[in-house]
């Protein structure tokens, strides 16, 4: 899902504009029905958005990932939750007045939700880190809770105002995932290194959006930081990629992890992310 | 001396014996054909003499170890494989391959006997031809010609005269005679009983398993051996160019 | 053509190869800096990239070339028949599954050549299978029916036990699996494919007299000396050595073992003991010659190797397939 490549502007007129005008339009659709009562989330990041918002009681059902401490940072908040597999005969069963999908979810289970007599509301996914505050407002308005949204975003926005500035001599670093797949420039992973001091390497090989980097080519790059996926459990040779000796040279000059539960969904929680990375970096930094 | 002696030999298929309680003994200087009709158990008299199937009874070549036996007995069995497009010449070679160390590679002694088989054969001008694409007397006397550059003191052949032409037929039938005359041996199965009784010094028939009968053709080819084991009349007689031996009729 | 000569020109086509593999890559290294970097170790990156990564490449694809090219040899040899080879008959998918099991068991942690053992038992009960079905006079028909029949049930048993894997990438990696790549390998992988092969490597051709004495069938074979019980005992072995070692590092890479004695026995006079030779050579230069293909078709992405031998081979699987109806071989 490739984006046009640029600085992120968080307090920019335009996107606060679009957000009063989305909460508007969705606040108006809302405000006919009223409130949903009983929701229930197909997405593991709209379920941790609607955690965060959601009236006590308002969301019925979660997916079974927001569970998953791997995929997941509030898994201990979904463990009071019922769990979907995102199948539409449970999902009808769970008798919710509204469904929050997105516009990433599967054609035919959205219209088979929907000739079932169901609505169903596709969001669209914070895939940069400017996105976020859009997003939050959007599924507050959605569930009736404009306030606890705007709460959220104050919060988040005042993260980021309290994070460090970056270094002068940012670190070259690398993300290093599975199938030697990485994120280049227009990615929320790009965005959170150049949050934590950190230039990505990918961004000068040229690559946009997400793809993969050649070892060679990493090795070649020759980066301060090398900062990988985390691993999951079982075998698989796009992972064991991470632990090629040419790889292991490299992460002798820098090198950590991050998990992806912090910051494969758009929500305040990549604020820790990008600690985590600014603590990557400062221990790379007195080790070179 | 013997070249092959047999005691009591016995081999089955299932519970079934195909061949039971042969007796026999070859020494060198016999040609010996083993005669007796389809099904009699020649075939299997002779792989079981070899050690190539399981039998009671002994035999004094499927007691040597593989490598001796390999010199003492060539085999030449009646379905004629050639797996692959070789030459003629490598082919032959092939039967040299027991008088060879591991890794030693075929040397101006076995270019003779190679030569001499070829030669046996009528092959000289075929060496360089590939054996599979030859006719099927062609590619049955190059196989012929492989057993003989093996040199061993005893030929077992099964049927090796089956689709020879007349010419080819006889010339084999020297060739073998030839090797008996030398000192060498020869077992081959045949159906041909004009040949056998030309050609053979001896001749070993079987019947239902059981060897019936053994000695000179002469004496062996009787009318009541032919009527009993063939079920054929025939003409056998002496004539001025060696016996004459011609099936007649067949009794019902 | 003589042996020797063939021989030193097979040799000479695969360091030609050997040398192009090492000088192909994304990096961009010319070849002075690339041969300088590999052999005196200039340059911090380029040592790097030439010794870990480009080295055990070109290293693995010789290696498993000349494995797949002997295996396909002696397979052919001793079945006597043009159509046996390892990836078709399901040898190569039966490795992989042993490999995935070993993987996915966390087996392969447990000790070094625990996952090339794992390929190797795969693969050896797939060559018992085949020669159990295929009998002692199987024709081609009951042996591709068995290489079908063993491949179908690899396949479907690794596809199983990667889609069991709880590791959310195990399951798309059947197609590395099935199809073979190189990319990514180190010189762990060499050492520990390296022991297997070369004792599969001593054991197949140990091989040579007696597939030539079996040109001329079972019992000919036997009567000159070679106990057949014991040559099938060997081919069995080694094959399921090299054939495991390989698979277990680099997937199942198909018509490697038909595609290179087919094109080498004319010119040894389709002598099944010069045949191994050669096809080790002709082995070793294919797959080197596929693996800079793959890296040239798309040089960012894996392109398996499965996907040009396939291209190769598929095409002379059917003229082997029409020329052996043709001429009434069943």
């Amino acid at each position: 899902m490739p984006r046009p490549a640029g600085p992120f502007t968080l307090a920019s007129p335009r996107a606060s504009s679009l957000v009063a005008l989305a909460v508007a339009l969705l606040g108006a659709t809302a405000a006919a029905a009223g409130p949903p009562q009983r929701v229930v989330s197909l997405n593991l990041c709209t379920d941790q958005l609607a955690m965060m918002l959601s009236a006590p009681g308002q969301l019925v059902s979660i997916t079974h990932l927001a569970a998953d401490p791997m995929m997941s940072v509030m898994a201990d908040q979904a463990a009071g939750f019922p769990l979907n597999h995102g199948r539409a005969e449970e999902i009808h069963a769970l008798d919710p007045d509204m469904v929050l999908a997105t516009i990433w979810t599967p054609r035919h289970t959205v219209s088979l939700l929907e000739r079932l007599g169901l609505r169903v509301e596709q969001m669209p996914l914070a895939m940069r880190l400017e996105d976020i505050p859009d997003n939050i407002a959007q599924i507050g308005a959605l569930l009736g809770r404009e306030a606890q949204a705007q709460a959220l975003i104050a919060d988040f926005r005042a993260g980021l105002a309290a994070l460090a500035p970056p270094p002068e001599m940012p670190l070259r670093a690398v993300l290093h995932n599975a199938n030697n797949y990485t994120s280049g420039s227009g990615t929320m992973a790009a965005d959170l290194l150049v949050l934590a001091g950190l230039a990505n390497v990918a961004r000068e090989a040229g690559i946009t959006g997400g793809g993969t980097l050649p070892m060679e080519q990493i090795v070649m790059l020759a980066p301060d930081l090398v900062i990988q996926a985390q691993r999951y459990p079982g075998a698989s040779r796009a992972e064991a990629v991470m632990d090629h000796p040419a790889m292991l040279a490299l992460r002798d000059r820098g090198g950590g992890a991050l998990a992806d539960a912090e910051w494969v969904c758009g929500t305040p929680h990549v604020l820790r992310a990008v600690a985590r990375l600014a603590a990557l970096r400062d221990a790379a930094t007195e080790g070179n | 001396m013997s070249l092959l002696t047999l005691e009591n030999l016995t081999a089955r298929r299932g519970p079934c014996p195909v061949i039971e309680d042969i007796t026999l003994s070859i020494g060198p200087g016999e040609c010996v054909g083993l005669i007796g009709p389809n099904g009699a158990g020649k075939t299997t008299l002779m792989r079981a003499a070899l050690g190539l199937m399981p039998a009671a009874g002994r035999s004094s070549l499927a007691t040597l170890d593989r490598t001796a036996r390999a010199r003492v007995a060539a085999w030449l069995p009646q379905n004629r494989e050639i797996a692959w497009p070789v030459s003629v010449q490598h082919l032959v070679t092939l039967g040299r391959a027991p008088h060879l160390a591991p890794g030693q590679q075929p040397g101006a002694p076995d270019h003779a006997a190679v030569d001499r088989a070829l030669a046996a054969m009528g092959l000289q001008d075929f060496r360089h031809r590939i054996a599979t694409r030859l006719s099927g007397g062609e590619q049955a006397r190059v196989l012929i010609a492989r057993a003989l550059a093996q040199e061993t003191p005893l030929i077992m052949a099964d049927e090796p005269a089956a689709g020879l032409d007349p010419a080819n037929q006889i010339a084999l039938m020297s060739v073998f005679a030839g090797l008996a005359r030398d000192g060498r041996a020869v077992l081959t199965a045949m159906h041909d009983l004009g040949l056998a009784a030309r050609h053979c010094t001896r001749l070993v028939v079987l019947h239902r398993g059981r060897l019936v009968a053994d000695g000179p053709p002469a004496q062996v080819l009787t009318p009541a051996l032919l009527a009993q084991v063939f079920a054929i009349t025939a003409h056998f007689a002496q004539g001025p160019d060696g016996p004459v031996f011609q099936p007649l009729q067949v009794i019902a | 053509m003589r042996l020797a000569l063939l021989l030193t020109l097979l040799a000479a086509l695969t360091a030609a190869l050997f040398l192009v593999s090492l000088l192909t890559g994304p990096a961009g290294l010319s070849p002075a800096r690339a041969l300088a970097a590999l052999i005196r170790g200039e340059g911090t990156a380029e040592t790097l990239v030439m010794r870990e990564i480009r080295l055990p490449r070109a290293l693995l694809a010789a290696m498993i070339g000349a494995s797949l090219g002997l295996a396909g040899a002696a397979m052919q040899g001793y079945l006597r028949n043009p159509l046996a080879e390892p990836g078709l008959l399901g040898v190569s998918g039966s490795a992989a599954l042993g490999a995935v099991i070993a993987l996915q068991t966390g087996l392969a942690a447990a000790f070094t050549l625990a996952l090339p053992l794992a390929a190797l038992t795969g693969a050896v009960v797939a060559v018992g299978l085949i020669l159990a079905l295929a009998g002692r006079q199987g024709g081609s028909i009951t042996l591709i029916l068995a290489g079908i029949a063993v491949s179908a049930m690899a396949g479907a048993l690794t596809a199983l036990a990667l889609n069991l894997s709880p590791n959310p990438f195990a399951a798309a990696e059947i197609v590395f699996w099935m199809m073979g790549s190189l990319a990514d390998r180190s010189m762990t992988h060499v050492w520990l494919a390296l022991p297997l092969m070369v004792l599969g490597w001593a054991l197949l051709a140990s091989l040579a007299r007696g597939l030539d004495a079996l040109t001329l069938g079972e019992d000919v074979a036997e009567s000159m000396g070679h106990a057949l019980p014991r040559l099938r005992l060997t081919l069995v072995a080694g094959t399921a050595c090299v054939v495991g070692a390989g698979t277990a590092v680099a997937g199942a890479i198909g018509f490697v073992g038909l595609v290179v004695p087919h094109i080498l026995r004319p010119l040894v006079g389709a002598r099944p003991s010069h045949l191994l030779a050669a096809s080790a050579f002709g082995g070793a230069a294919l797959l080197l010659a596929a693996d800079i293909a793959v890296r040239m078709i798309l040089p960012e992405r894996d392109l398996k190797l499965g996907v040009l031998t396939a291209l190769v081979g598929a095409p002379l699987f059917f003229h082997l397939i029409y020329r052996t109806r043709r001429e009434g071989l069943t």
